[in-house]
């Protein structure tokens, strides 16, 4: 299992059988991986994370483009693919929040801060904001402990939070939007 | 030489030493040592002796799990070092720290054990998210090939190494060897059944040792300095220094390199500083998620495998986690739980279904549903969820803190279910 997605069908963008034709950067990168692992069926895991790179996530398409790419099955490569915690499946919003809930961040208060950041974002974890800045999912242990709590906002770790921290960043993150390459 | 040869080149204000200052600082003297006359044998004996054991948290002597690979003649050409730098056990924050803070030490560490089983590939497994690690890693790796410490024929000892570093896509259960390499084979990441063992039949059917990132952190200053220096550092039964982490509501959070031996109160209020103004110190899990509560009686006992061993518990990875008195040791538990549920695999039915029935049991205790039967069922989990039922390690170790929860909170379970709410506030 993945992590907790919303039931709102809606978020589903494609059950499309048609595989998308990878695009050259992509294939470029794979072709790059296929020199470090022996066979293809290693390099579909890192294709995933390739592609979701350049397109922000994993469509059905990208998924049977990959496979088609590399010859494997479909549903071997979606068994890979729903199986990892930062592959999405979905579509997410332009800076992903992995928000650790584990032990020491639980023990230092990520219950409230959790409380605050679903009600100043309106999401619970797995849903994107409606302008499709953020996306919010649980993350286990970030291992950063000795600062909790923690999440990450896209690369970047953020420490010893509060609810003023939170509310800082995510103006800062509203008034300077990061580009993804491709889109 | 140094008594802290895992953290002596780390300084938090600025940035990991380049290679030309690892070198300086006695840096990859381990591969010069290997190249001035050691064998594989050699190098085997040397660890062994040295007395160090893995520090992923099983604790197993790295030179034992060494032996285990074929050798000679007749063994298979192809072998594989795999780094286990997938650091998600709950609480767990040293490895982080070492691949940040001093990159080629964990190279320097890579060559020592590859050369040993006579591996030419080895891939670094680094969990997705440590994003500042994998720049430090990247970048320390392309200096250890142009200076001539990977490639080709080392230092002309007609040792090969190559180093790929592979980012995981999460989840926990790639921590467990097996699974980890089936996630690096492009699987998803279930266990594998043992026998045969990754060091027969690994990565790719070949044979392999997977070793976690402080246990290779260890093997540079082994080398350079030889094996009565490292059993020198040691104030206990066990042989060096580890990495020592606290977090909760102490005073001073953090991790720290110290002696092995080294009593548990120090490290929890010498180098933590002790519990924040107005709390008392509850209990703690010594080395993880997956390890046994321990309480304030045992606070004078050493940092020793052996000794936290037999208090019931395990040193495991060796980051410790406090409880103070005004946190609900149920919800603490309850939060494990959820951690254990949420990352089980999934491959085999009592972990699958049992942690999240565990899981939904404390939810209940939390909203004030729970009831006697339910403390009954927690209580068969322990069994049922234990060592021998399960395909993997990752339900026993969620029974470590259940059933030492269980035992020790006994009166803070009862109150859930008379009073029908948690009385802490969180």
């Amino acid at each position: 299992m993945s992590v907790q997605m919303s039931s709102d069908s809606s978020m589903i963008a494609s059950t499309s059988t048609r595989a998308r034709k990878l695009n050259a950067a992509e294939i470029a990168e794979i072709e790059h991986e296929m020199t470090l692992y022996p066979d293809k069926q290693a390099v579909g895991l890192e294709a995933l994370k390739i592609v979701q790179k350049h397109q922000g996530w994993v469509s059905d398409e990208s998924l049977l483009g990959i496979a088609k790419y590399l010859d494997l099955p479909a549903s071997d490569l979606e068994g890979v693919a729903t199986f990892f915690n930062l592959v999405y499946r979905q579509p997410v919003g332009r800076n992903v929040i992995l928000f650790c809930n584990s032990v020491t961040c639980w023990i230092m208060g990520c219950d409230d801060l959790r409380r605050h950041i679903t009600h100043s974002l309106g999401i619970d974890f797995g849903q994107t904001t409606e302008d499709g800045e953020f996306t919010l999912i649980p993350v286990p242990c970030l291992g950063d402990c000795d600062k909790a709590p923690v999440m990450m906002v896209g690369e970047k770790m953020q420490r010893k939070l509060t609810r003023d921290s939170i509310d800082e960043l995510v103006v800062e993150v509203r008034i300077q939007p990061k580009a993804r390459d491709d889109v | 030489m140094t008594d802290r040869p895992l953290t002596r080149n780390i300084d938090l204000n600025r940035g990991p030493l380049d290679i030309a200052g690892y070198e300086a600082a006695d840096g990859y003297q381990s591969m010069h040592a290997i190249a001035k006359g050691l064998s594989p044998d050699d190098v085997l004996n040397i660890v062994k002796t040295s007395g160090l054991k893995g520090r992923g948290g099983a604790g197993f002597p790295t030179g034992l799990k060494w032996s285990f690979v074929p050798r000679g003649d007749g063994s298979p050409k192809q072998k594989y070092l795999v780094v286990n730098a997938d650091e998600m056990e709950p609480g767990t924050f040293k490895d982080r720290l070492l691949m940040e803070g001093d990159p080629h030490l964990l190279i320097d560490g890579m060559l020592v054990a590859a050369y040993t089983i006579q591996a030419n590939m080895a891939y670094i497994f680094l969990r997705g998210e440590y994003i500042d690690a994998e720049n430090a890693l990247k970048k320390a790796v392309k200096e250890a090939y142009e200076r001539g410490y990977l490639g080709k024929n080392i230092l002309g000892t007609g040792f090969d190494l190559d180093i790929v570093l592979h980012t995981s896509a999460g989840r926990y259960i790639c921590g467990e060897e097996t699974a980890l390499l089936n996630a690096l084979e492009g699987r998803r990441a279930n266990p594998r059944a043992k026998p045969p063992f990754p060091q027969v039949s690994g990565l790719w059917g070949k044979p392999t040792i997977v070793n976690n990132v402080e246990t290779l952190c260890n093997l540079p200053g082994i080398l350079a300095y030889g094996v009565d220096w490292y059993q020198g550092l040691s104030r206990g039964v066990d042989h060096g220094t580890k990495m020592f982490g606290v977090s909760g509501k102490v005073k001073n959070p953090g991790c720290w390199e110290l002696p092995l031996g080294t009593p548990v109160r120090e490290l929890l209020e010498g180098h933590a500083g002790g519990m924040r103004d107005g709390l008392e110190l509850r209990a703690f899990l010594p080395g993880g998620g997956s390890t046994d509560f321990m309480l304030p009686q045992h606070l004078d006992l050493n940092l020793d495998y052996d000794e936290i061993g037999k208090a019931g518990s395990r040193l495991a990875t060796g980051t410790m986690i406090v409880l103070d008195d005004q946190t609900c040791p149920v919800g603490m538990v309850g939060n494990l739980m959820t951690f254990f549920a949420h990352e089980s695999c999934g491959f085999c039915t009592p972990c699958r279904d049992g942690l999240p029935w565990v899981d939904e049991i404390f939810r209940g205790f939390e909203a004030g549903t729970g009831n006697q039967k339910d403390l009954q069922i927690l209580h068969d989990h322990i069994e049922y969820l234990g060592p021998g039922r399960t395909f993997c390690a990752l339900a026993p170790g969620a029974t470590a803190p259940l059933g030492s929860g269980l035992k020790y909170f006994a009166e803070d379970f009862e109150k859930h279910i008379t009073e029908q709410r948690c009385s802490y506030k969180h």
